[in-house]
């Protein structure tokens, strides 16, 4: 809007924003192969490490986009609060969900974990051997397995139940 | 600048909501809302996100990216997220395009304005011909589906017993953690079997079926998103060529907003490429 940059001022942003977010993205790719041991033999970072790296280039990546390219930081506050406030709810949104994707898989590894009884799942095996004991809680995700392609979350509930048929 | 007046060109009814002494935000109605459209559409994006993050994290083994994503046009493989770095720096250069063109409408340079679109317009099919690629290949070449998922991981280390002539030789040995791929051999998968460092013989396990639908349908509706950006683009730069917004005298403020949906598509894209490609 009103009063900003000169056409020529306006150029050198263009180009200064082609080699920033160029360089920041291969910097991004770099920690990404470094971290996890592509470009130097058994060298790895700590995985913390790598996603703070990571995570904070690509704010700074929206950042720049959205402020020079998008032109918000020549809007009037209340625009610019008007639309990044509502975003910061997305912030606590991500954090809870991830909080209670990880109870989810804790809640799998304790099914998983859990001794079979087998009086109590023996009559349920013999009409559909998938929906026997342990398996009721883990399946949740990954619906139901159909032939070779079961995930690896099936694999002990498979197990114990050719284990029940054959008693 | 040129903006401040485009209500009153346009010719919008004397007593509307907009027409006012002052424009609320001092941005125009058509401005305004397209950043408010950006806004849901960044809540949208985000949900899909956070279902991706939500179904990880609650899965025990999750395919590795660099594994995954490591071919490249011409049979080249093994070199990690190669490919979806150019596929990036297509979007940013068109992205950069496209400020160019803003920046020769608020001059009324209709030329410039139509030169830097079209390219903008290129790399927006660069992008779209990159993602039929990467799509195909995953399709195709690899049998991914939104319901299967090919691609899994070792939860322990241990020895293959026997190949299949195809990549892995009997008796290579691998690591907890690292990745592998199904083949498919005459319509049927053909997982291998491997000896575990307990003693145990097991076979190969396909992965977390959620990745397969997660990655088709974020990427996809990005991808449909970028679509959409190059018909209007294609759109508003035929009407800049016919000469209509200059007589609208609002500094080609259509140029201005379909700009920032762009930019925004190419916001989007950093936070897919973090999710799905780095981290």
């Amino acid at each position: 809007m009103g009063g900003h940059l000169s056409y020529e001022e306006g150029k050198k942003v263009v180009l200064k924003g082609l080699i920033l977010l160029g360089i920041v993205t291969l910097l991004e790719v770099f920690v990404a192969l470094l971290g996890k041991g592509y470009i130097v033999e058994g060298f790895h970072l700590p995985v913390w490490l790598m996603y703070l790296a990571m995570i904070g280039m690509s704010l700074y990546k929206a950042y720049f986009i959205v402020y020079e390219f998008m032109h918000m930081r020549y809007e009037v506050p209340g625009l610019v609060k008007s639309v990044l406030l509502p975003t910061v709810l997305l912030i606590w949104a991500v954090i809870a969900f991830f909080y209670e994707g990880s109870t989810w898989r804790n809640w799998r590894q304790k099914a998983k974990d859990r001794p079979v009884t087998l009086s109590n799942a023996a009559p349920t095996s013999e009409h559909n051997p998938h929906e026997a004991s342990s398996a009721m809680m883990k399946d949740s995700i990954h619906s139901m397995p159909a032939d070779s392609t079961t995930s690896h979350d099936h694999e002990h509930g498979h197990e114990h139940n050719h284990g029940e048929e054959h008693h | 600048m040129a903006t401040d007046h485009s209500v009153h060109a346009q010719g919008h009814q004397q007593g509307g909501l907009w027409d006012g002494a002052k424009e609320p935000f001092k941005a125009s109605y058509g401005k305004l809302m397209m950043w408010y459209f950006l806004l849901s559409d960044a809540f949208t994006f985000a949900g899909f996100l956070i279902a991706y993050g939500t179904l990880r994290f609650s899965s025990a083994t999750w395919p590795v990216p660099d594994f995954v994503f490591s071919s490249l046009p011409g049979g080249i493989h093994h070199k990690p997220l190669i490919f979806v770095t150019i596929m990036t720096f297509v979007l940013i250069a068109s992205s950069v395009t496209m400020v160019r063109a803003v920046q020769e409408g608020h001059r009324n340079n209709r030329k410039g304005i139509v030169f830097w679109m079209a390219l903008t317009i290129v790399g927006g099919l660069a992008f779209l011909g990159c993602q039929a690629w990467e799509w195909t290949t995953l399709m195709g070449g690899e049998h991914m589906t939104i319901k299967q998922n090919p691609f899994g991981t070792h939860t322990e280390s241990g020895v293959y017993l026997d190949g299949d002539g195809h990549d892995i030789k009997a008796g290579d040995s691998f690591k907890a953690g690292q990745s592998y791929l199904i083949h498919k051999h005459d319509g049927h998968w053909a997982p291998l079997k491997y000896k575990t460092e307990t003693g145990e013989v097991k076979t190969q396990q396909m992965g977390p079926k959620a990745f397969g639908a997660l990655f088709f349908f974020i990427t996809g509706f990005h991808g449909f998103h970028v679509f959409s950006g190059v018909v209007f683009l294609t759109i508003i730069m035929f009407n800049v060529w016919s000469g209509i917004y200059v007589k609208r005298n609002n500094g080609n403020e259509m140029v201005e907003k379909i700009g920032l949906y762009w930019h925004f598509v190419d916001l989007v894209w950093v936070f897919v490429f973090l999710v799905f490609y780095l981290l």
